[in-house]
């Protein structure tokens, strides 16, 4: 097993999900399978392949430093779960 | 005058010719919807009053004589695309409440020119999919067999075209969510060139990957549609500024001495006897069209699959940081920051987007980053060497969309790998940034639609929808309608 229970619930910790014991032996196993498919790209040498990350070869896309109307407070708070004024509001963050 | 055995060229010519009103077309459009959604399940939201009320306005445009193509059109919208002050949800529970304070570019250039929006179609949660299965608003049924999925992520906007629940559709593909749904509902589908159209307003998933596109009932109709949608866009730095084809003036002009690639290692043991056959048929009818064949070869072709799911997940973990229950979606209740964000993300995920996103944070964190993403960024540039050695001798290339026809709602669901197989043949365009497009060849015995998949050159849209149009008229598949 390449994938145990400790190393979901360390993954889980980094990607911020919380995951019931049933999700977590699940994901052990079906994380563990797929791994272990992709695996078959070890059998490839890429040693002195340049790795792509982008298929359209592009440069930094530049464009003129020109302000355009933004679409405001209002609209931007609209979908806010909490607001408090014009900032959106969130439980604290220190103790 | 039936309006559900219409494409969009043939509504057009009744709107102009005044046989019909786009209300008219609108409102059987929005009782068909109604009528067929307890069976199908297409949609997650049906626009209606905005709707007839888009149509009310495209009769009045039409009345003063500016007809458009697209003028009094009812179409409907993947539900991954932003549509202002339309509930948006991307099939997801986090976004249940998300009304998009701006709209897609994509849906933007269709609205302008006065197409009509029915509504917002089903999807996979944040199209992980192939199935649609994994949507949080129900699984959407094929309209050709209803206890078939109707392939993903973009099944719902293949469905609807399927059962007519509107004229045309558009979707995203990421590794295939147009053209395999296209395929397994017997309708065309083209994922365009990535960079041929904007994603500006289409909710990220794989960021390198994903492309918009449109499924309709005819190539002649992919052709406008895509035609409209196409174009560099100054909000989306990833759109490319290349002119874009009149692709409908030039559909007409057949397939004679075009070089056709057929690549070997898409013609696999494990081949569904059934595609096998369409592919076969699919091959004669070109050839008595005229074009030439050349068998190729895309050696890299067996690694696309896991390629894909690391480069697609580890993406998706970056992109889907962003719902964290602050400024939008989901919000648990908790006492502080870090729990909400967890139990917000916890909650509002369904199980095959929290397995990517695990996957992707796996791929990218510490220890394992080399040996996995970066390995698989190096197997990319493999792949799409092999597609450019390849277009060296071959101007389209002619594969099977997906190794077998509709598979039954529940089959693979507890198998994730073997629902991420069945996307073998689509998954290396994404991976090359290319384009292809689905169409209609064929069913299997038990009546399920087949599609075959014509590959073209980066930009060489303009070719595979010549191609695509061709093969069109030299068949009747694309004629066939679900009995529903």
């Amino acid at each position: 097993m390449k994938i145990s229970v400790a190393n979901v619930e360390h993954i889980a910790r980094l990607a911020r999900l919380e995951l019931s014991q049933s999700e977590k032996e699940l994901f052990a196993g079906q994380m563990d399978a797929i791994l272990g498919y992709v695996d078959k790209l070890k059998e490839l040498n890429t040693d002195n392949i340049i790795p792509t990350s982008h298929a359209v070869p592009m440069e930094n896309a530049f464009r003129d430093d020109i302000v355009h109307p933004s679409i405001g407070l209002e609209k931007a708070l609209a979908n806010a779960p909490d607001r408090a004024g014009s900032f959106f509001a969130v439980p604290k963050v220190i103790e | 005058m039936n309006i559900f055995d219409m494409t969009i060229h043939e509504l057009h010519a009744a709107l102009k010719g005044k046989q019909l009103s786009s209300m008219e077309a609108t409102g059987a459009m929005l009782e068909r919807i109604e009528a067929l959604e307890p069976q199908i399940g297409s949609y997650i939201t049906v626009t209606r009053e905005q709707a007839l009320e888009a149509a009310g306005a495209a009769d009045k445009k039409i009345a003063e004589g500016n007809c458009d193509i697209l003028t009094g059109i009812p179409l409907a919208l993947k539900d991954i695309f932003l549509t202002e002050g339309i509930r948006t949800t991307c099939g997801s529970r986090i976004l249940d409440n998300f009304i998009p304070p701006y709209s897609a570019t994509s849906w933007e250039k269709l609205r302008d020119r006065g197409a009509v929006l029915l509504g917002k179609l089903n999807q996979d949660e944040f199209a992980m999919g192939s199935s649609s299965e994994s949507s949080a608003y129900g699984t959407t049924r094929n309209p050709w067999n209803t206890s078939c999925i109707p392939g993903g992520s973009s099944g719902g906007s293949a469905s609807a075209v399927a059962a007519r629940q509107a004229i045309a559709t558009l979707g995203t593909d990421t590794g295939g969510s147009i053209r395999q749904p296209a395929s397994h509902c017997g309708c065309v589908g083209l994922k365009p060139t990535y960079g041929r159209v904007s994603r500006y307003g289409v909710i990220a998933y794989a960021s390198s990957l994903d492309q918009v596109g449109p499924l309709t009932i005819d190539v002649e109709d992919c052709a406008t549609m895509l035609e409209a949608v196409a174009g560099y866009d100054p909000k989306d730095s990833t759109s490319v500024n290349t002119p874009v084809p009149d692709y409908s003036a030039n559909l007409k002009q057949g397939v004679k001495g075009l070089k056709i690639g057929l690549p070997k290692e898409y013609f696999i043991d494990g081949l569904d006897p059934d595609v096998q056959q369409a592919m076969t048929a699919a091959i004669e009818t070109y050839r008595r069209l005229g074009a030439e064949f050349v068998d190729i070869s895309l050696p890299h072709t067996d690694y696309a699959v896991a390629t894909y799911y690391l480069i697609a997940t580890a993406e998706a973990s970056s992109n889907l940081a962003r719902y964290d229950g602050v400024r939008f979606g989901h919000r648990a209740d908790a006492d502080a920051l870090l729990g909400m964000y967890t139990k917000s993300r916890s909650e509002g995920f369904g199980a095959e987007v929290k397995r990517r996103i695990m996957l992707g944070t796996y791929a990218l964190s510490s220890g394992y980053y080399d040996a996995y993403y970066v390995k698989a960024q190096k197997v990319r540039t493999l792949i799409m060497n092999d597609f450019i050695r390849s277009f060296a001798e071959v101007d389209v290339m002619l594969t099977p969309v997906a190794p077998t026809p509709a598979f039954k709602i529940g089959e693979k669901i507890n198998d994730p790998l073997q629902m991420y197989l069945s996307d073998i043949f689509t998954i290396p365009v994404n991976l090359a940034g290319t384009c292809a497009m689905s169409l209609p060849a064929g069913f299997s015995a038990a009546g399920l639609p087949i599609g075959v998949q014509l590959i073209g050159k980066p930009f060489g849209e303009e070719t595979i929808l010549r191609a695509g149009y061709a093969f069109e008229q030299a068949t009747e598949w694309h004629t066939r309608k679900a009995a529903i």
